[in-house]
């Protein structure tokens, strides 16, 4: 692992601790009453502090994420450096496109 | 079953593509892996290849796998890793095998040489000696890490080594700790350099199997995450 | 099963650590699916009609452990590399198992 990576892959977890830290605390808290769409569409529907929160949250967690599945499939499937590269780049993409989509509709919910 | 006086062992024969051999030897009251191999070799295959030179645990160059893990086997008693008279002896992991238990340790001090382990002196045999304090954070890092036999367990515990074998691996990194923290290098730089690089030190994953099996107790994981710690600093400063 | 040589605690940790991170690349993108389909409310508030179901509730409780887990031993990881070195590893690791097991517990009394 290039030392380029392997800072990338630190500093994102030292961004996303206190980020799940938060989100499990919101999550421990919001399952004694019950989970429903409109308990948490309540929580984050025209917030920017959340949408903010949660969209650093998608953009850390597709480079973590990625960096890591490269390392587990270069170390454990044997693939071509290139090619793990390839995988993990798709990877961060999806991680990235889905969570920012998440993100949009939770919180603007398709409109402004 | 066992009987009381006599040891099973299964050894190690031929190359990488071989397979064990079963042997009996007389157990004794104070004996060695080590003494139970030199018994075979002696008295029932005088064809057994293994590697050993001094006996006690300061040459390094007796280790083997024995019922699972690395250990120096000069030093390792029957009594401890035997107890039902049953041992397993095989050739080191992640190294080539040359013959049944003698493993080619060129792949070994050739990632020393990559990992830029070797001292190399600022100064001339003519000059003064450079005063190093006993008491300095450098000297003290390098004294938990420079007492190193090369035996290679920690390379053959590292479960890393095994899935990148072009990692370096926790006993050149761990030379190149001792290297950075000597102040006498003329370009300490390069060896921060050299354990940065792609095979280098971001590779480890701190499992701590090459700590977990040293014989000699120094911590390689520690010395790795000095270098890690060294090489981001020296990278956020661009410095490396 | 475990060979002998990796059988012990920085090995067991770091393959909870491996598993964890693994089974949240493969989690996330789903999670971020569902929370996209709050663009259409009905289809959101669908979602939630499951979560009554006790193999959900496990299944959830399953992914908070995922993300406790990974966060504890993530945390243990940062400071064993980034900060002075302890020789209390394993009780680190003890440590951090144990705290990820508190979140687990908090989540679980909450559920019922």
């Amino acid at each position: 692992m290039s030392v380029r990576l392997f800072l990338a892959q630190r500093l994102t977890a030292l961004i996303l601790a206190p980020l799940v830290l938060v989100h499990l605390g919101v999550i421990i808290y919001a399952v004694r009453s019950g989970l429903s769409a409109e308990e948490i569409l309540g929580r984050t529907r025209g917030s920017l502090g959340w949408a903010l929160f949660y969209g650093g949250f998608a953009v850390a967690v597709a480079a973590h994420g990625a960096i890591g599945l490269r390392t587990v499939i270069l170390e454990w499937g044997g693939l071509r450096p290139g090619l793990a590269t390839a995988v993990a780049w798709a990877a961060a993409l999806i991680l990235l496109a889905l969570g920012l989509r998440g993100v949009w509709a939770v919180t603007a919910g398709g409109g402004l | 079953m066992t009987a009381l006086d006599e040891l099973e062992i299964r050894v190690w024969r031929g190359a990488a593509d071989g397979h064990y051999q079963v042997f009996r030897a007389p157990r004794r009251a104070n004996q060695t892996v080590l003494d139970v191999v030199s018994w075979i070799q002696r008295e029932a295959d005088p064809s057994l290849s293994y590697r050993f030179a001094c006996r006690v645990g300061v040459c390094g160059s007796c280790a083997m796998t024995v019922n699972g893990k690395p250990r120096w086997t000069c030093r390792t008693h029957i009594t401890k890793v035997a107890k039902d008279g049953r041992l397993t002896i095989a050739p080191l992991r992640n190294l080539p095998v040359i013959r049944d238990l003698a493993c080619d340790m060129a792949p070994f001090f050739e990632k020393w040489r990559r990992a830029r382990g070797r001292f190399e002196a600022a100064i001339s045999r003519d000059d003064p000696l450079v005063p190093i304090s006993p008491d300095s954070l450098e000297r003290r890092a390098a004294d938990a890490a420079v007492e190193c036999i090369n035996c290679a367990v920690c390379h053959a515990a590292c479960d890393v080594v095994g899935w990148r074998p072009d990692y370096l691996g926790p006993a050149a990194l761990n030379r190149a700790w001792v290297a950075w923290n000597d102040l006498r290098d003329r370009d300490r730089s390069a060896v921060l350099r050299a354990a940065n690089a792609g095979a280098g030190c971001g590779n480890c994953h701190s499992h701590q199997s090459c700590a977990e099996h040293c014989p000699v107790e120094i911590n390689p994981t520690r010395s790795i995450a000095g270098l890690k710690r060294a090489g981001l600093l020296a990278l956020l400063r661009g410095s490396l | 099963m475990i060979s002998a040589a990796r059988n012990h605690p920085g090995y067991w940790a770091f393959l909870l650590h491996r598993l964890s991170g693994l089974a949240l690349v493969f989690f996330l993108p789903v999670h971020f699916w569902v929370l996209g389909t709050a663009l259409d409310e009905a289809a959101f508030t669908g979602f939630f009609a499951w979560t009554a179901h006790p193999l959900v509730k496990l299944g959830e409780w399953a992914l908070v452990m995922l993300l406790a887990v990974h966060l504890t031993g993530g945390v243990r990881l940062l400071i064993l590399e980034f900060l002075p070195w302890s020789e209390g590893q394993k009780a680190r690791i003890a440590a951090s198992f144990g705290l990820a097991l508190l979140v687990g517990a908090a989540f679980a009394l909450g559920l019922v």
